[in-house]
C-alpha cells in the first residue's frame, strides 16, 4: 500500500504534543485566525460541505449538510456538542485525540461553532476517560488563556464558552439525542426524531452534535485545504447519484488477536486484510483469523473470506454488515468459538439497552438468555431461528424502536448466524445431543406467558 | 424546602455545584455534575444527598433520584470501596483474557462481581468497554489504568493502586 504520513495523529509521539506551544509550531491555530479574520459563516460550511467530510462517529453523515439543517436567522442560543462519549466496543480513536492532541479537536470545535454560530459547545465526555479529561481541561485553559476562546475571539466579535461534561458510563449516550437528554439531566432516553437536533436539540434549541474525530478533521481542512481532504479516500462511485463517496484519512482501531493493536491512520478505503497485515502485524500467534468485527460490534462480523472489503463506507455493507460504524476493527482467531463470541456482543447490549423501546429491552434480553442456554447445553436448533426473527424485527430499520441501538444489537445476531450457522448448528448438537431437535416452548417461556 | 432528616451535602460541595451553574442555561443540567461531585466525595448518592441535591437544584427529588438510576454508575445504599475498580468484560479484552482477570479478582478478594470486600478497600466491577482496547485486557481503577494484564498482574497492579490510595 502507499505510504501515508499521519495527519490526525501527527501529534502522537511527539513530546508535550498536547500543549499549546507545539500545536502552533505545528501550523495549528494559524487557519482559525485567518477564519475569524476573513471569513463568514457560510464560507466555513461551504468549505467543510465541499469536502465532502462524513461524520466519523458512527452513522456517516455528511457534517456539512448536517449544519445546514440549522434554522436560518435564528436568534440563539445554537448549541455545539461534540460527542466524546466514544463507547463502541472496540474503539478508542478519540481517546488518542483527546489525550495526545486535545488542541486540534479544540481548534475544529471553535471553528464549527463559528460556522453553526453555536456560542456554546459542550463536550461530552465518557466518564472512563480521566486521562483524556485533564488533557482537555488543561488545554481549554490554554486556550482561553490565549484568547481562543471566550468573549470576543481574537477581536473577531465572535464569542465561544467550550465546557466539558462528564457522563456516567451508559452506552447510550453516546446516541445523539441520548446524550443530550444526558446533559439536560436526564435519563439518556433517545428522542423521537423529528424533531431533529438541529432544529430542537439540547435546551430546546437548535444544535448539532459531532464526534470528535469530525472536529479533528474540519481544523485539518481548515488548514490543509478541501482539495488535500479530497485527494485521500475513495471517490464517489459515478454510477451511484446517492453515493457522497468517501474522502479524507481516518482513525482504524485495530484490537483482538493481532500482534500489535493499537490506533492507525490511513486513507479510507483500507481493506481489513491490509489494516491486520500493514499495521496489526497479523494475527497473533502464528494462527488464522475466524472473522472480525468491521467497525465496532455493532456492525457485525467479517468472515475471514471478506477480509479484502475496504473499510470505506460503503465497504461493510457490501458483505451485509451494518456499516462502517467507528471502524474499529476487532479481530478473533479460529481457536474463539462463534457462540461465544455473540453471547459476549447479546450480554453488551442487554446491559446497555435503555428500557425505553420494548423491543430492544426484551430482544437484548432475551437474546441473551438464549445464548446463556444454548452455552449451557440446553440449546434447540429452533433457538437460531428465533434469534434471526429477533434480529430481523428489533431495531430503528424494520421501524420499531426510536433509536439504532437494536439494529446494533441485532447485526452480530444475524450474521453470526448467518455466516456461521454450521458451526452454531454443531455446537448445539454436540452439547445437547437429547434435546437439539425439541421444538416446544422453553419452560422459561412458559413462566414468562403466566404473568 | 423539602424537610428531612440529616444535611449531607457540604458548603464546599453547593459552592462546587453553584460554580457550575453559569455554564448551562437551566439548573436541571446541574443534576448529573451534582451527582458526580457528591459521588466522588462520599463514594456513592444516598437518599439524603438526593434530596439535599434537589433542594439545591430547585426540584422534586424524585427527579433527581430518577436520572440517578438510570445511571448503574451511581451506588446509592452503601459506598463502594476506597478503590473501584472496573473491569472490563467486552469482546477485546475478553478476547484476551478479560473474563479470567475478573474471575481472579474476585476470587482473590473473596467478592463476587460488583461487590466489596469486607474492609471496604476495593469494589470489583464488570464493566462494557473501557475504550483502552490496544491495552486489553485491561482495568480502570479509581483514576490509573492497568494496561495488558494476566490474572497475576492484575492482582498486582490492584493491589498497587490499593497500597496508594488514602
Amino acid at each position: 500500500m502507499t505510504p501515508f504520513k499521519p495527519v490526525l495523529l501527527e501529534a502522537v509521539g511527539v513530546p508535550d504534543g498536547y500543549t499549546l506551544a507545539s500545536y502552533r509550531a505545528r501550523g495549528g491555530y494559524a487557519p482559525l485566525e485567518s477564519i475569524l479574520r476573513e471569513k463568514q459563516p457560510a464560507d466555513v460550511v461551504e468549505m467543510v460541505k465541499a469536502s465532502g467530510l462524513r461524520g466519523r462517529g458512527g452513522a456517516g453523515f455528511s457534517t456539512g449538510l448536517k449544519w445546514t439543517f440549522l434554522p436560518k436567522d435564528h436568534p440563539g442560543p445554537i448549541y455545539l456538542c461534540v460527542n466524546a462519549d466514544e463507547s463502541e466496543p472496540g474503539t478508542f480513536n478519540n481517546r488518542f485525540l483527546m489525550e495526545d492532541d486535545p488542541h486540534q479537536m479544540i481548534e475544529g470545535t471553535i471553528i464549527s461553532s463559528f460556522a453553526t454560530r453555536a456560542t456554546t459547545a459542550y463536550i461530552y465526555l465518557r466518564y472512563e476517560y480521566p486521562h483524556a479529561w485533564n488533557r482537555l481541561q488543561a488545554a481549554i485553559d490554554e486556550a482561553y488563556a490565549a484568547g481562543l476562546l471566550g468573549n470576543n475571539i481574537l477581536g473577531s466579535g465572535f464569542s465561544l464558552d467550550i465546557y466539558l461534561h462528564r457522563g456516567a458510563a451508559a452506552y447510550i449516550c453516546g446516541e445523539e439525542t441520548g446524550l443530550i437528554e444526558s446533559l439536560e439531566g436526564k435519563r439518556a432516553w433517545p428522542r423521537i426524531k423529528p424533531p431533529f437536533p438541529a432544529i430542537e436539540g439540547v435546551f430546546r434549541k437548535p444544535t448539532v452534535v459531532n464526534n470528535v474525530e469530525t472536529m479533528a478533521c474540519v481544523a485539518q481542512i481548515a488548514r490543509r485545504g478541501v482539495d488535500w481532504f479530497k485527494s485521500i479516500g475513495v471517490p464517489a462511485d459515478p454510477n451511484n447519484p446517492r453515493d457522497p463517496g468517501s474522502y479524507g484519512p481516518k482513525l482504524y482501531c485495530l484490537s483482538g488477536h493481532v500482534e500489535k493493536p493499537g490506533c492507525y491512520e490511513a486513507p479510507l478505503g483500507i481493506t481489513l486484510r491490509e489494516l491486520v497485515d500493514h499495521f496489526g502485524g497479523g494475527v497473533w500467534k502464528g494462527r488464522k483469523a475466524k472473522a472480525a468485527i468491521p467497525g465496532g460490534i455493532s456492525m457485525g462480523l467479517f468472515t475471514e473470506a471478506e477480509f479484502d472489503t475496504p473499510l470505506d463506507f460503503a465497504g461493510p455493507g457490501r458483505v451485509g454488515c451494518l456499516g462502517l460504524g467507528t471502524a474499529a476493527v476487532v479481530v478473533i482467531d479460529e481457536t474463539v468459538s462463534i457462540v461465544d463470541f455473540l453471547h459476549n456482543s447479546c450480554r453488551f447490549f442487554a446491559h446497555e439497552s435503555c428500557g425505553q423501546c420494548t423491543p430492544c429491552r426484551e430482544g437484548t434480553s432475551w437474546s441473551l438468555r438464549m445464548l446463556e442456554r444454548i452455552r449451557a447445553g440446553k440449546g434447540r436448533l429452533k433457538d437460531l431461528d428465533l434469534l434471526l426473527e429477533l434480529g430481523n424485527t428489533m431495531g430503528m430499520m424494520p421501524g420499531s424502536t426510536i433509536c439504532g441501538l437494536a439494529d446494533g444489537a441485532a447485526w452480530p445476531i444475524k450474521n453470526a448466524i448467518n455466516k456461521f450457522r454450521d458451526e452454531f448448528e454443531d455446537y448445539i448438537k454436540r452439547t445437547n445431543p437429547e434435546g437439539w431437535m425439541v421444538t416446544d416452548p422453553v419452560p422459561a417461556l412458559q413462566i414468562v406467558g403466566a404473568h | 424546602m423539602i424537610a428531612h432528616g440529616r444535611r449531607v451535602l457540604t458548603e464546599e460541595m453547593v459552592a462546587e455545584i453553584e460554580a457550575l451553574a453559569p455554564r448551562y442555561p437551566n439548573r436541571r443540567a446541574l443534576v448529573l455534575p451534582s451527582l458526580h461531585i457528591v459521588h466522588k466525595a462520599l463514594r456513592h448518592v444516598p437518599l439524603d444527598a438526593v434530596v439535599d441535591i434537589a433542594n439545591v437544584l430547585g426540584f422534586p427529588p424524585a427527579e433527581v433520584q430518577d436520572t440517578l438510576t438510570f445511571y448503574q454508575f451511581f451506588h446509592q445504599e452503601k459506598p463502594h470501596g476506597k478503590v473501584r475498580a472496573f473491569v472490563c468484560r467486552s469482546i477485546a479484552c475478553a478476547l484476551r483474557g478479560g473474563e479470567e482477570v475478573l474471575e481472579h479478582l474476585c476470587t482473590r478478594h473473596g467478592v463476587e462481581a460488583y461487590g466489596t470486600t469486607e474492609d471496604g478497600s476495593l469494589t470489583i466491577e464488570p464493566a462494557e468497554c473501557l475504550g483502552a482496547c490496544d491495552f486489553a485486557p485491561c482495568i480502570l481503577a479509581n483514576d490509573d489504568l492497568l494496561k495488558n494484564l494476566s490474572p497475576e498482574s492484575a492482582a498486582a497492579a490492584v493491589d498497587e493502586v490499593k497500597a496508594r490510595t488514602p
